[in-house]
């Protein structure tokens, strides 16, 4: 069998049912089998697009997300969309083209090592120089991927490799010596944890990615549930655990709701589940949950002790240790501090005000109108922190948005990924304006696949994040953050629109939802807001909603970098 | 604080690149690296030297272990081990100096492996101190050229 075959065959063997992906010179082999393979082929107009599209159709589905690239700039654009999903533990298997062997390290032309470029962003990689090499190292990839704590994994195959031939067959096992995911829990250490957690007055789960990586979100219901034991989930925690459920505190950490910062703050035990402490969560280190003990269940030893100590370290599997974790437990008396937070959650709710339309109040009406049925990407900046703060997640792989990374650019295409992943549900993407520009180039690939992503561009004519920053820490200069109608000299620059309160810069995103053959409208009123979702909701076509949102919205509360989080700023006044 | 970490890993290309990765990542300077086969031709022993917070390290040595083509990892700091280095020394000599650097190359049990009339090239191999020692004992007569292996190291028992 030739090498681009046996990539085809991998891609049959280990159930890819879609690849995303972008030809070129290296690659011509392998598109020449995909050409009479069957194989879905969606071919995105960048290569970060299929990246994140591949991405994206991993975290909504669960399965390994698959794109190729051919050598050089194919495989450099792909870079952002690995590094988003290394650090967000995503399965992915990215293959690259390469030069010839005998051209490697001539500088040939369109010759990069991607294989040392991606190195600290891979779990592992591989340049394929032997072709009788290729099925074990493909096997291999798709194993390293999705065992242990997921990640990308790059096969660089060059250009001769593809069209060489071997006896080798496709392996039905992988054996390696460096590499072996430990699953099982301690039993001893749950044991502890369990007592341990029967004994604390004031415990509070804090639950991460990894829930929803190991599909262990039903014991983690039950183990809050059967103990008692409010929860609050990172970013990429969200639909880990329902936020409807009494027990749920929202998300925690720089725009968390200020209950579950509170409960953080004066927990006297932290059951830490699959996330890693990251400093958006923790605020300043030293300060961060002062008064409690700490678990930590994390299949990578390496999360463990890596930004705060840890009392009772459980490495395993989420859903295995949870299950043996729920064997261990009874109900806890938990009434008075459910109390306490009770109070908080009515005295802190999540708010916001009033003028103009907010994005808040149009990502409640997506709520409203989907009642947590719908996949949401996000984009980075505003957008995601208000998606993250106003939609109600009730179930796993169902906000996907890039946590650890914070790619702009990310959510459209990772809608894309998922709506091709799931083609029954709705999808939608919410954006900002900056964001949205990033990637925009792949409404022509929803278009053309028939991908009926829904994407709601909140336009406040800045990059609001940035914006913000600049206004509380910088004294509201705003350098190089208004996307309106200033010009370079702070002249007005070019408008399309005045009236109705739009934000006159370009582009115009509603003719140019046209100009890709998606449709678009464009509202600026509460009232406007059902009759345009429901329309786009209605409809089988990739669709955009551009929400003109109040420019000065800002996402509250809010703890400063490097602050501890009681210090939350609540609002401008 | 010193750190000797010896690593297990497989005898590929690209494993040293990942390896000194993992410390350049977090801006440790690697005082010593030495590679070479074990017993078994696909298997290579690394052993690092380096300088840093313990904390960080264990850190380091858990992201090691994690690699897919590490086998094995220790830490020797606190454990009971034995190490080596070996050095290749030019040192320059002539007809009145020549017999004082042989008593010296004596005493640290080292050898001379080649001898002109202008310089002798010595080999020692010990401890990094008994390495550093010889080397202070020589450099008064002026040291053209030294090559050092940096340090391998294996656990006793």
């Amino acid at each position: 069998m030739k090498g681009a075959e046996i990539l085809i065959e991998s891609f049959r063997k280990e159930k890819v049912d879609v690849v995303f992906g972008y030809p070129g010179g290296s690659v011509l082999d392998i598109f020449d089998i995909i050409y009479k393979s069957g194989l879905r082929f969606i071919l995105t107009r960048h290569e970060q697009g299929a990246a994140h599209a591949a991405d994206g159709y991993a975290r909504a589905t669960g399965k390994t997300g698959v794109c190729i690239a051919t050598s050089g700039p194919g495989a450099t654009n792909l870079v952002t969309g690995i590094a988003t999903a290394y650090m967000d533990s995503v399965p992915m298997v990215a293959i690259t083209g390469q030069v010839p062997t005998r051209m490697i390290g001539n500088d040939a032309f369109q010759e990069a090592d991607i294989t040392g470029i991606t190195r600290p962003i891979t779990k592992h990689n591989y340049l394929v120089k032997d072709i009788d090499e290729l099925p074990r190292i493909l096997k291999e990839a798709f194993y390293i991927a999705n065992t242990g704590r997921p990640g990308p994994v790059l096969v660089d195959i060059p250009k001769d490799i593809q069209n060489a031939s071997t006896d080798n067959k496709y392996p039905d096992s992988v054996e390696m010596r460096g590499y072996k995911p430990n699953y099982e829990g301690h039993i001893q250490q749950i044991k502890k944890a369990a007592e341990m957690i029967m004994a604390a007055q004031r415990p509070v789960i804090y639950a991460g990615g990894g829930v929803i990586i190991s599909n262990g979100s039903e014991e983690l219901t039950k183990l809050a549930g059967k103990a008692g034991i409010p929860v609050t989930t990172t970013l990429l925690g969200l639909g880990s655990f329902p936020s409807t459920d009494d027990l749920s505190l929202g998300m925690l950490g720089m725009h968390g709701t200020k209950y579950a910062n509170l409960a953080v703050q004066d927990t006297d035990l932290l059951i830490a589940v699959g996330a890693r402490f990251d400093d958006r969560v923790t605020g300043k280190v030293s300060e961060f949950a002062p008064h409690a003990k700490v678990i930590h269940i994390d299949i990578d030893p390496t999360s463990i002790r890596k930004n705060v100590n840890v009392d009772i370290p459980v490495v395993g599997d989420v859903k295995k240790v949870l299950a043996e974790l729920i064997k261990n437990i009874k109900k806890c008396d938990t009434q008075p501090w459910l109390k306490k937070i009770a109070g908080w959650k009515k005295e802190y709710p999540l708010s916001y005000g009033k003028g103009g339309l907010k994005p808040q109040f149009v990502i409640e009406k997506i709520y409203e109108l989907t009642r947590g049925d719908a996949i949401i990407t996000t984009e980075v900046g505003q957008n995601q922190m208000w998606a993250a703060q106003f939609y109600k997640y009730t179930r796993p792989r169902t906000f996907l948005s890039s946590g650890g990374l914070g790619t702009m650019g990310y959510g459209l295409p990772a809608a894309m990924g998922a709506q091709a992943g799931c083609p029954g549900k709705l999808v939608f993407d919410i954006a900002g304006d900056g964001s949205i520009q990033m990637n925009i180039q792949e409404l022509t690939t929803c278009v053309l696949n028939k991908l009926p992503v829904k994407i709601i561009i909140l336009n406040n004519g800045c990059l609001g994040m940035v914006r913000q920053w600049q206004e509380l820490f910088y004294g509201g200069r705003y350098s190089s953050t208004i996307l309106n109608s200033k010009g370079p000299d702070g002249e007005k620059g070019i408008t399309f629109c005045e009236e109705n309160k739009c934000h006159p810069y370009l582009p115009d995103f509603i003719k140019l939802a046209g100009a890709f053959g998606a449709e678009g409208v464009r509202i600026s009123k509460d009232s406007e807001v059902i009759p345009a979702l429901k329309k786009a909701i209605e409809s089988d076509k990739t669709y955009i909603i551009e929400c003109i949102v109040d420019p000065e919205e800002n996402v509250f509360p809010m703890v400063p970098a490097g602050a501890s989080l009681n210090e939350m700023i609540e609002s401008m006044a | 604080m010193k750190h000797t970490i010896s690593a297990l890993v497989e005898n590929k290309s690209g494993v040293l690149a990942r390896i000194a990765g993992l410390f350049s990542a977090r801006g440790f300077n690697i005082d010593s690296l030495a590679v070479g086969e074990t017993q078994d031709a696909a298997i290579s022993r690394m052993t690092i030297v380096v300088r840093g917070d313990d904390a960080v390290l264990e850190q380091v040595c858990k992201q090691l272990n994690k690699l897919v083509d590490v086998i094995k990892v220790q830490d020797f700091a606190g454990k009971d081990f034995v190490d080596r280095e070996l050095i290749l020394l030019k040192v320059s000599t002539d007809g009145k100096t020549r017999h004082e650097v042989l008593q010296i190359v004596e005493i640290f049990r080292a050898k001379i492996i080649d001898i002109k009339a202008k310089s002798m090239t010595i080999e020692a191999t010990g401890s990094d101190s008994k390495v550093d020692a010889i080397i202070d004992m020589l450099k008064p007569f002026g040291i053209k050229e030294l090559a050092r292996t940096g340090k391998i190291a294996i656990a006793r028992g």
